[in-house]
């Protein structure tokens, strides 16, 4: 019974999962163009770099410029780490889409059916996310090579398995913090201004845009404390060995709890929201 | 659910259900929006007011009235989408808006203007997912799909994306994947809108068939009469918010309209003139005529004008059901007529 109840659920999971794989393989094209096209600005990223550290290197006249204990090399090391973990924790779509299907009366199939849209959702961009890594990993894994130069080495084991951790985490707490903005939509039916703020919060406070060490105090207290800096720098600060091995376990517990505490938060709103809806548009 | 008996109580039990929105009132002009930022008015819309219902099982029920009347709110507190405001309803046994699996098993949804397919695939995909949603064994899944897609004839377009369908062709995939778990209550929201004569036809023979197999019960709300003639014994119109009728769809016509429309033909050479002395005269055609009068009065008026008329044929008939229900709708929102019929026990 227990074990067939088991296997009824997987087979579920593995359905939700192979359909919204073949939902996201329906365009082709625009797919394959669009997961090619985010490694643009990658590059043009690097030339930034490159000319600032060149503008320092000319005033300061020493022959190798660092920028709060970064040099051009681990800017870019960092830059493309952090691109990385914005692989996994990006969530292109969601919390628009959410709001769209509260504001226009699709959520009601979550309603109306025995699924759970939370879990639904979250199988749904496991897929999206493995689809995208199979069409983004030769690309990344060119990139990473042409930039090689720019690392030094591998870390030892325990780092890369912590890294491998924080990215996990960091694809979980990118969606569950995307789900909480698109449930907004219970409250407001327009979330659109509220999402681009968000997004730029986001770009800025994940230290997707530059390394969270590079803000002053009393800024760089304040997004210790925030779980942004999970969705790109830690995972980066983890692999260049910029987090303590004896702060790494504690760092990737307290992003647990903030997981905890936002899949809550989630499940929260979803309820309220709920009893708020009065199920819009026809 | 503890004390549901299919036996003894009714499939649907509706009492007293209300269910009120808040909406913010906005007036017109920039002024007034701009006001509007810091102070907003909020008016109380009341959508479904105080209904009592019961629906035997194997009942298929239509809810008729002009739009915003409440039909459909109240199809969306049955299937348990939004909450009501007070009242209580039970359906199988269960609340609907605790949204129980067992429940959400045992009933489905159809919106005539909401897709619950998903778009860029097959059809067939989302029954496959529905199948593992609902937990259908896979030999009944294929049965039951089998047996579906045979009665809608829609075998050959299982594998096509569904964006590539016709709106009616779309219509019975989004009715397959509602029938797919067999449920014993269904809900359907205007099926047949927008849909041709034909496709229109196809689907009210089918949900004719199916329930009559069957015997599930079903609850539709339709702006077209056919769609009820064809389908439903018993007819429940509402307008604001309340129901103002509930029985037969020939009712309506005795209970709600109290004249008989006179169809003569005239013989040869003989005009109309002075028919207006005896009824209304609706119009004049040589040789026919047209003429409206109190039911009460048929007979009376008949002699007389015979008397006076050379007549080569008559007719006397209902006035045209559209027109009834026309005329009840617009009666309904100044007095409250209220028909109901006495509560029938089915074996």
């Amino acid at each position: 019974m227990f074990t067939a109840t088991i296997h009824n659920r997987l087979t579920g999971w593995w359905m939700v999962f192979r359909i919204a794989l073949e939902e996201r393989l329906a365009y082709r094209g625009d797919f394959a163009l669009g997961t090619l096209m985010r490694f643009l600005p990658m590059i043009t990223q690097i030339f930034l770099w490159w000319a600032i550290f060149q503008s320092i290197e000319a005033s300061s006249a020493t022959s190798e410029s660092r920028l709060v204990g970064y040099s051009f090399q681990d800017m870019v090391a960092y830059y493309l780490l952090s691109m990385l973990g914005r692989a996994f924790s990006s969530m292109p779509g969601l919390a628009s889409t959410v709001a769209k299907q509260i504001r226009e009366g699709e959520i009601k199939k979550y309603i109306v059916q025995p699924i759970d849209m939370v879990g639904f959702m979250l199988l749904g961009r496991v897929a999206h996310k493995i689809a995208y890594y199979t069409i983004a990993t030769i690309p990344f894994a060119l990139v990473f090579f042409l930039c090689r130069g720019f690392f030094s080495g591998w870390p030892p084991a325990s780092v890369l398995i912590g890294f491998l951790l924080s990215l996990i985490f960091a694809f979980l707490l990118g969606y569950f913090l995307d789900l909480c903005i698109g449930l907004i939509g219970f409250w407001f039916l327009e979330v659109s201004s509220l999402l681009f703020v968000y997004m730029l919060l986001n770009f800025f406070l994940s230290g997707h845009m530059f390394p969270l060490d590079l803000l002053p105090e009393p800024w760089h207290t304040c997004v210790e404390y925030l779980p942004f800096k999970y969705l790109a720098y830690f995972p980066a600060a983890v692999f260049l060995g910029k987090v303590d091995p004896s702060q790494l376990w504690f760092e990737l517990g307290i992003e647990f709890l903030w997981l905890l505490g936002l899949i809550g938060l989630a499940r929260l709103l979803y309820a309220r929201g709920l009893e708020r809806y009065s199920g819009y548009g026809g | 659910m503890d004390h549901y008996n299919p036996a003894t109580m009714p499939i649907i039990e509706i009492e007293q259900l209300t269910k009120s929105y808040r909406v913010y009132q906005k007036q017109e002009g920039l002024m007034a929006a701009i006001r509007g930022l810091w102070h907003r008015e909020y008016r109380d819309v009341h959508a479904v007011k105080s209904i009592d219902l019961c629906v035997e099982q194997g009942e298929f029920v239509a809810f008729l009235g002009p739009n915003g009347a409440g039909k459909t709110t109240t199809l969306k507190l049955l299937s348990g989408v939004i909450y009501p405001t007070s009242g209580s309803a039970r359906v199988m046994g269960h609340v609907p808006w605790k949204r129980d699996n067992d429940y959400r098993r045992r009933f489905a949804l159809v919106m005539g203007q909401k897709n619950q397919l998903w778009w860029d695939l097959p059809a067939q995909e989302s029954f496959r997912l529905h199948q593992q949603i609902y937990q259908i064994d896979a030999q009944q899944f294929r049965n039951t799909l089998d047996e579906l897609s045979d009665l809608l004839s829609v075998g050959q377009l299982l594998g096509r994306p569904v964006r590539e369908l016709s709106l009616g062709e779309r219509m019975k995939m989004e009715l397959i994947a509602a029938l797919l778990h067999s449920p014993d209550v269904l809900f359907l929201d205007e099926p047949t809108i927008g849909l041709d004569v034909v496709a229109q036809h196809n689907i009210q023979q089918f949900l004719k068939y199916y329930q009559e197999q069957r015997k599930i019960t079903i609850l539709l709300t339709s702006h077209y009469m056919k769609d009820i003639a064809a389908l439903c014994q018993r007819v429940v119109v509402i307008t604001d918010g309340a129901i103002k009728f509930d029985g037969s769809l020939e009712r309506i016509v005795d209970d709600f309209s109290g004249f008989r429309v006179l169809k003569l033909q005239l013989a040869e050479g003989q005009s109309a003139e002075g028919l207006e002395r005896f009824a209304d005269v609706e119009s004049v055609e040589l040789p026919k005529v047209t003429l409206r009068c109190a039911r009460s009065e048929v007979t009376t008026m008949l002699a007389r004008i015979l008397e006076h008329y050379a007549v080569e044929d008559i007719s006397v008939e209902d006035p045209p059901l559209e027109e009834v229900i026309a005329q009840l709708y617009r009666d309904s929102e100044s007095a409250d007529v209220v028909s109901t019929r006495p509560h029938e026990v089915h074996d």
